[in-house]
């Protein structure tokens, strides 16, 4: 069974900013985001650096849509999707975050596994 | 089909090689079995450029001749073999080599040699000549065993000569038997501020002075006995005084040769034998010589044009010269000595910025006849315009030389647009401004792309301004609209925004974004804007509404690795730095186990910090006395020092000291992109001043100025800015071309592609800074000084704030590391594990 988990305040987010969390061993970057009044949740390791950043790059938008850049090699990753701007055959995995009585909640399976979100179909 | 002629052609020079080329590229090339005698060891190469293989460039970056030129156009070339003889009843060529070669025609492309005056001891050991690459060799490794260089010669070549041996690191002199330096181009005024230029760069100039004897000297290798008495001692002599027409087979095959001396040529270039043609500086045409490669490449065409019946005639060549001669930019036009009769004179004089410039105007004031320019010649291109297509002068001729007195009042230039089709642009390559309209109508529409079509700009370089503004002026006409916009948030230039910024007092991103941009914005402009807010009004960087604008680097203030983990680089300003200072280092590395390494900026990097372990680190480093190095930033980095006067035996002033000073005044400085200062003690130049973006060198008459130097992707030599200052001026005036550049470079520009897209380039910075034509300079020292008095670092700020503190962790809900960055053991240091070393290391923990 699905359910949620406190990961962590609302205030340890940075605003227009990234952070990661620790959940069951798996790194997940997440972002905040208050002008869209939105949270967003996908893997902290950067398939084409190969190391755990992603948290820390910078993010806005690309032609409307929310994204993050890698701070090692500045590739575009859209943070609705997964799906990497400059090669849409990468996409990170994905997850379901959401803030609720100012604390930040993650969705993991009955594991404690964070739950990837299907891949959207545009 | 008739069978094919042989031509030959002796000499492989710049001329020889442009004559090959050009037919290779005519109709008449199917005719001719061409074979080529070159008597130096290498094919052609670019003779104009010679010294810039003192300054870095290769043989090979010089060389004029593509890969598998002569093999793919079936040419026969003869390398390093001389041609001695001309048998022209037999038509046959016979070389040292022993080839003997049957011609039916022949061109002549002998060129000239230095004329070395019949001095008694002008042929001892180290007396050298400046042509070839041989002799560029000769002089570098006669310039190890010397310490002083004297040039027996002050014209152009011999400046240039002058400026290479003082680049070895030689004391200089010039000798020079008339009364100013460069008799042939220049005027007395020009002459004298020209000598000033080069004698405040520490050559020394000796005027009016005939050598007479060279023998052995007291203090050096040589001592040169003078007319007059008096003597220079010298350890390495160069002789440029001039140079003579290699005319010597020609003269032995009984071809007409001058009086004194050339090869007389019609004008088709033909000899006194119809099958035998001469170009270049072998050629005399009508009593001249032309010691200039541009005629040289015209006559090559008219012989190419000859050979394929078609009507070309050599008309003479106009000997217009601009060029720079150590960093001071020179040109003469025309009639630049006022021969014509009633000539007309128009001077102007500016002693402090040492600029000279002087018009040759027709006897009714309605032509320009010639010009001569010194220490400012950007004027150059309008006027040598007005002076070859005749074109009806202003009614006041002054203004195209006077300075513009306010921003409205912009000097009179002559725009592209006023050029009829047929002026020439590139005279090294006959483009007209025709030919260019009509390549940027086929797409070319860069300036690149130009230089490729037409070769405009591509030989002498000096008409490479005027490409550019024929180029815009056409693109303009033609309604194409260049985007600037710094990204899809904002449509403003990097430059409009800084302004926005500025005149607004705008202080976040979000008003700006708000006011004058659209969507949450990106990597891209919020660099931009946060380092333009920094320079501006340099608030702490990590203020929250900062965070996101700063890449990761800033925002924890510390250089991303490969695997994630951070470097940390403690200012250490000038290089300098205490056997304490060295151990604190030492100790921090040992406790948090960090590779160390001197870095190319003279200071200490270490690597293999964790995110965690930055703020216990940069505690330790504090509390030893160091600062924040910004070696993360788009800041200043280092301004990097030579040991200068206070140890070192040639140092004129105390580099170590001023490089401290600077570079504790400009740290934390954020600009456009990084910035990088070296001050070195001597013109030796230990601290590679002239490659950097600030560099400064002492010399006996104050600092030295360079600007807009850069290593890196694409090297740049600094410009030289103005000599000899006193401290004050010179900080006044870095603190003015800094301030100038943040405000109008665009972003992640270097000061180096900055200046090679400044319009008006160094002349403009000149007045901008220099003579403040913009009456800005108040402003730019103003900001700056705002951000002097401003300065924190940041690492000291951000340990005084326990909420700054909480970001730097790699886990929000967990204090543990990253179990990613894993090191392993090399030469006695940590480094990042490989792929393989990793997947070794899960194995052993899945084991275990
Ligand atoms: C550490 C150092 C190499 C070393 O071990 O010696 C180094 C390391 C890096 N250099 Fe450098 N450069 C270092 C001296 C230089 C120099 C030499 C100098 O400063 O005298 C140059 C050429 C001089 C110049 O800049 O004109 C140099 C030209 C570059 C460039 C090319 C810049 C250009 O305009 O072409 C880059 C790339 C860039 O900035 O876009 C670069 C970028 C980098 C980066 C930031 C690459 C990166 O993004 O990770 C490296 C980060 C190192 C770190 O994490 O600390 N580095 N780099 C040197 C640090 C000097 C210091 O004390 O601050
Ligand atoms: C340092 C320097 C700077 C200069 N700067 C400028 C400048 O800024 N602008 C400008 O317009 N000009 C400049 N010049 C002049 C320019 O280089 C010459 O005008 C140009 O090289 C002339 O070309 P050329 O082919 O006639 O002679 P060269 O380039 O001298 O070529 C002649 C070649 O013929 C060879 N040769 C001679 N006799 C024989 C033989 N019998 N058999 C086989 N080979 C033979 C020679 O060895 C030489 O390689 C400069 C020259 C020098 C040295
Ligand atoms: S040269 Fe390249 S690899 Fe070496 S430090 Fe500079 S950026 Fe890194
Ligand atoms: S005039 Fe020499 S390159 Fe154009």
């Amino acid at each position: 069974m699905n359910r949620w988990i406190d990961v962590c305040g609302v205030d340890d987010l940075q605003p227009d900013s990234g952070v990661c969390a620790q959940v069951a061993g798996h790194q997940v970057a997440m972002f905040h985001l208050p002008k869209l009044d939105a949270v967003y949740s996908l893997d902290n390791f950067d398939p084409i650096a190969q190391a755990n950043v992603l948290s820390r790059g910078m993010v806005g938008d690309l032609g409307g849509e929310p994204m993050v850049a890698s701070p090692m090699y500045k590739q575009h990753y859209n943070l609705k999707t997964g799906v990497c701007f400059e090669d849409a055959s990468v996409r990170l995995t994905t997850y379901r975050l959401r803030i609720a009585d100012h604390r930040v909640w993650l969705q993991v399976d009955e594991h404690g596994v964070p739950v990837a979100m299907p891949i959207a179909t545009p | 089909m008739t069978r094919k002629q042989t031509l030959v052609v002796i000499g492989n020079g710049m001329v020889g090689q442009h004559f090959i080329a050009s037919l290779m590229e005519s109709t008449a090339r199917d005719h001719f079995d061409v074979v080529t005698f070159c008597e130096e060891s290498r094919p052609a190469y670019d003779r104009v450029h010679l010294s810039a293989y003192f300054t870095g460039k290769t043989a090979q970056d010089l060389s004029l001749v593509p890969d598998g030129f002569f093999e793919s156009h079936g040419i026969t070339l003869h390398l390093g073999d001389k041609a001695v003889e001309i048998d022209r009843v037999a038509k046959r060529v016979t070389s040292a080599n022993g080839i003997v070669v049957d011609y039916d025609k022949l061109v002549l492309a002998t060129g000239s040699y230095p004329f070395v005056p019949p001095v008694p001891g002008h042929d001892r050991p180290h007396c050298l000549v400046y042509r070839t690459l041989d002799d560029l060799d000769a002089i570098r490794a006669s310039a190890q065993a010397s310490r002083i260089g004297a040039v027996v010669g002050g014209g152009l070549l011999g400046l240039e000569a002058a400026k290479a041996l003082r680049d070895l690191g030689l004391e200089t002199h010039v000798v020079e038997f008339a009364p100013r330096l460069m008799t042939v181009q220049l005027d007395d005024g020009g002459g004298a501020m020209l000598k000033r230029k080069i004698e405040a760069l520490g050559v020394k100039a000796h005027l009016n002075k005939n050598t007479s004897l060279i023998d052995d000297g007291a203090s050096a290798r040589h001592r040169m006995n003078f007319a007059d008495g008096e003597h220079l001692e010298t350890d390495l002599i160069l002789f440029s005084a001039g140079i003579r027409p290699r005319d010597d087979i020609a003269r032995a095959s009984g071809l007409d040769v001058g009086p004194r001396g050339g090869i007389v040529i019609d004008n088709h270039c033909r000899t006194s034998d119809a099958d035998i043609y001469a170009i270049g500086e072998c050629a005399l045409w009508n009593g001249q010589i032309f010691g200039l490669v541009a005629p040289g490449y015209t006559m090559a065409r008219c012989v190419v044009a000859h050979l394929s019946d078609q009507e070309h005639a050599f008309t003479g060549a106009d000997m217009s010269t601009k060029l720079k001669l150590m960093g001071v930019d020179v040109a003469s036009i025309g009639d630049a000595q006022a021969r014509a009769p009633g000539a007309l004179i128009y001077t102007y004089q500016d002693g402090r910025a040492e600029v000279y410039k002087r018009l040759v105007v027709s006897a009714d004031n309605q032509r320009l006849l010639g010009a001569v320019l010194v220490g400012d010649a950007a004027d150059y291109g309008t006027l040598l315009q007005y002076c070859l297509n005749g074109i009806e002068l202003p009614e006041q001729p002054e203004a195209l030389i006077l300075p513009a007195t306010s921003e409205s009042d912009q000097p009179i230039g002559l725009g592209a647009d006023a050029l009829p089709a047929s002026a020439t642009v590139c005279s090294c390559y006959s483009v007209s401004k025709g030919d260019i309209c009509a390549a940027i109508a086929d797409g070319c529409n860069t300036v690149p792309a130009l230089k490729t079509t037409t070769k405009a700009g591509t030989g002498c370089g000096g008409c490479a301004a005027l490409v550019k503004s024929v180029l815009d002026c056409e693109l303009k006409k033609a309604g194409v609209e260049v985007n600037n916009d710094l990204c899809e948030h904002f449509p403003h230039t990097r430059q409009d925004l800084f302004n926005l910024i500025r005149i607004d007092g705008i202080k976040t991103f979000d008003a700006l974004i708000e006011k004058h941009g659209r969507g949450l914005g990106c990597d891209v402009c919020k660099q931009a804007v946060g380092s333009m807010l920094a320079s501006q009004w340099n608030d702490y960087i990590l203020e929250t509404a900062h965070i996101g604008l700063q890449d990761t680097n800033d925002t924890f203030l510390a250089n991303m690795q490969k695997d994630g983990s951070y470097s940390v680089v403690p200012r250490v300003p000038g290089g300098e730095i205490t056997p304490d200072g060295l151990i604190a280092i030492g100790q921090v590395a040992k406790k948090y186990g960090l590779y160390t390494k001197i870095t190319g900026g003279q200071r200490v990097d270490l690597f293999g910090a964790r995110v965690e372990q930055l703020p216990a680190i940069w505690g330790e480093l504090i509390a030893a006395g160091f600062e924040s190095g910004h070696a993360y930033g788009k800041a200043l980095r280092t301004v990097k020092s030579c040991v200068g006067s206070t140890w070192c035996r040639y140092g004129v002033d105390d580099s170590v000291g001023l490089a401290i000073e600077l570079e504790n005044r400009y740290k934390g400085l954020r600009a456009p992109h990084k910035i990088k200062f070296a001050v070195s003690g001597c013109t030796r130049e230990c601290a590679e001043a002239q490659g950097k973006d600030i560099g400064v060198i002492a010399t006996e008459g104050g600092w030295n100025l360079y600007v807009c130097g850069n290593g890196g992707m694409k090297p740049r030599h600094a410009d030289l800015f103005a000599t000899s200052l006193d401290k004050a001026t010179l900080i006044r005036y870095i603190d003015r071309v800094l301030m100038f550049y943040i405000r109008t470079a665009d972003r992640l520009q270097r000061t180096s592609v900055w200046m090679d897209n400044l319009e008006g380039g160094l002349a403009y910075l000149k007045a901008v800074v220099i003579a403040d034509k913009l009456g800005m300079a108040d402003e730019l020292e103003r900001q700056m000084a705002h951000v002097v008095d401003t300065y924190q670092c940041e690492w000291k700020t951000t340990l005084e704030d326990d909420n700054k503190l909480k970001r730097f962790r790699h886990f929000v809900n967990s204090d543990q590391p990253d179990d990613h960055i894993v090191f392993v053991e090399e030469r006695g240091q940590i480094r990042p594990a490989s792929p393989q070393e990793r997947k070794h290391f899960r194995l052993i923990e899945e084991v275990a």
